[in-house]
């Protein structure tokens, strides 16, 4: 359980977080979405007792992260931007180093079963020097669940781990996420939507908005967006499609692709298949044109961007 | 105390996977077995004018290399944990700032106790060698001696490195603190006369050797305690404050 009330922090005269407030409760993966320098790992940062804030309060598993550190340390696990692994040590040493540091009874074990959980048994004998970008975040993950914590706080997990490893991470994550309380940091909208519960969007320190991921996007694109792929023309085409009922903004595209929305309530998909066979095309591929974090980012923050453009010129 | 002992161990087994460490040993050891051989050549020489061998040469010649050596064991204690960013997992993990500091401090005296349990073997050899034997009491003292500068030089040395990032600013400022208390801080007790006793008592070099006359003095005991306790205080302080930035 994390439950954060008007946190502040400043970095001398800067101010990085302006008065958060949010929950996440147990049994909930909560995803911290937001630009670079919005917040997400200052505010990680003091939910794990790295720093105190500035003012406003955090509990974190029950205790005060300023006053209950220590405790707050006991049953959190962390894992930092860049990975803290220790390169001159070998994986199951650093592991069991970790698990003696929070006094696990049956350490060596408790290390092969998280070695286990995140796909490093056959490499625990290897240098933590010798492992690729990808393993080295695995291990980070494996130092973050060694002590099987209330709370894991995880910042960017799956940032240069390959395809494979991505689907196994946000699995492994999800499944942890059933019984504990899990907040992760990304860049990646369609991580946020496969994995989190809810997702808090920050930026410049301040919270935009909070939300379930499905509500998030239905709320903000209102329309989906689909991308075709055709052999020949396409112009003609794009009138044709455009007169089916319920396709909005037909359009052909300069890379020779066309382009049309819906509404999610109807899915014209199948009858603008259809029309383009019949049209004589063939039809080489339809899909959709996801919304990304930076789309999003604009669509929230349109109203102030103009105004900010006027400042710099003047 | 679990703590600093899992800390400890850490940072003992890492010195000897570390070719600084063994570098360290190897040139301490090396230098010493050359002094102490030149000891038992000129002993040998003044056998008939009687006097006694001792071992003061090879623990003395011993605390003047652990004032070059030292910095090089603890640069790295703190420094890397704040360059590689393990800083942030060990001030996240349930462990108290001094505990980690205490930890690799403890780490690098058990590395320097185990290279002078090594030069334990020059005082038995000379044991062995003059009738009645050597004067074990100035032996015993000149080692607990030994073992107060390391554990003074490495806590100074742990502080030091806690408040850099860079290794080699903290092996080079290391040196300098060591040095200054080594050499100069006995030079300006002898030309100011207004505190002249305040130099006198910073003076390391002067508590070192009257400490390894035979008897164990308090005061000086206590200078060597008081130094292990500032630096460890400000390396404590130094990681501390790192949270605050």
């Amino acid at each position: 359980m994390i439950r954060v009330n008007e946190l502040t922090k400043d970095y001398g005269s800067r101010r990085a977080l302006h008065g958060l407030t949010f929950e996440a409760q147990q049994g909930e993966v909560v995803g911290f979405l937001g630009p670079n320098g919005a917040g997400k790992t200052t505010t990680m940062r003091i939910l794990t007792s790295y720093m105190p804030p500035t003012s406003g309060e955090a509990i974190v598993a029950g205790y005060d992260v300023v006053s209950e550190s220590l405790e707050v340390r006991k049953r959190v696990g962390y894992l930092p931007e860049t990975v803290p692994l220790y390169t001159d040590m070998v994986v199951f040493d650093y592991l069991k180093f970790m698990a003696d540091l929070r006094h696990l009874p049956d350490a060596e074990e408790r290390v092969g079963e998280t070695l286990e959980m995140v796909g490093m048994v056959d490499r625990a004998n290897g240098y933590i020097g010798s492992l690729s970008k990808g393993m080295r975040q695995r291990i980070g993950l494996a130092q973050a669940l060694i002590h099987r914590p209330e709370v894991l706080i995880l910042d960017e997990p799956t940032i240069g781990l390959d395809p494979s490893q991505v689907v196994e991470i946000r699995n492994l994550i999800r499944e942890i996420g059933k019984e504990r309380t899990v907040l992760l940091s990304t860049h990646i909208l369609s991580e946020a939507q496969q994995v989190c519960d809810r997702v808090i969007i920050i930026n410049k320190g301040n919270i935009v908005v909070e939300d379930t991921p499905e509500n998030l996007q239905a709320h903000l694109v209102g329309a989906e967006r689909v991308v075709l792929r055709v052999r020949g023309e396409v112009d003609d085409l794009a009138v044709k499609v455009g007169k089916i009922k319920g396709v909005q903004n037909a359009k052909s595209n300069p890379d020779g692709t066309l382009e049309f929305q819906f509404l999610p309530a109807q899915d014209v998909r199948p009858q603008v298949a259809r029309a383009v066979v019949e049209s004589g095309y063939d039809l080489l591929e339809m899909r959709p044109l996801g919304l990304s974090l930076e789309e999003i980012f604009l669509e929230l923050t349109k109203e102030e961007q103009p105004a900010k453009k006027k400042k710099a010129h003047s | 105390m679990r703590n600093i002992w899992i800390i400890a161990k850490r940072e003992y087994d890492h010195y000897f996977i570390s070719p600084v460490a063994y570098v360290v040993a190897f040139s301490i050891l090396l230098v010493l077995g050359i002094i102490f051989a030149l000891v038992i050549y000129t002993s040998a020489q003044n056998v008939f004018y009687g006097s006694v061998p001792d071992i003061s040469p090879v623990t003395g010649s011993f605390a003047f290399l652990l004032v070059l050596t030292t910095p090089a064991l603890t640069m790295r204690l703190l420094a890397d944990e704040n360059r590689m960013g393990t800083m942030e997992l060990m001030l996240t993990a349930p462990v108290r700032d001094s505990e980690l500091v205490i930890g690799k401090w403890l780490g690098g005296v058990l590395f320097v106790l185990t290279v002078i349990g090594i030069t334990l073997i020059f005082p038995i050899i000379l044991n062995s060698l003059v009738s009645p034997g050597i004067d074990q009491g100035a032996m015993i003292t000149s080692y607990l001696a030994l073992i107060l500068v390391a554990a003074s030089f490495l806590a100074i040395g742990v502080g030091i490195s806690a408040l850099f990032t860079n290794q080699v600013a903290a092996f080079f400022v290391t040196m300098i603190t060591l040095v200054t208390l080594w050499w100069l801080m006995g030079f300006p007790a002898d030309y100011i006369q207004a505190g002249s006793e305040f130099f006198r008592y910073l003076d390391l070099q002067s508590h070192f050797y009257s400490l390894g006359q035979g008897k164990i003095i308090l005061s000086d005991v206590i200078y060597f305690l008081s130094l292990i306790a500032v630096g460890l205080f400000t390396g404590t302080m130094a990681v501390e404050t790192r949270r605050w930035r």
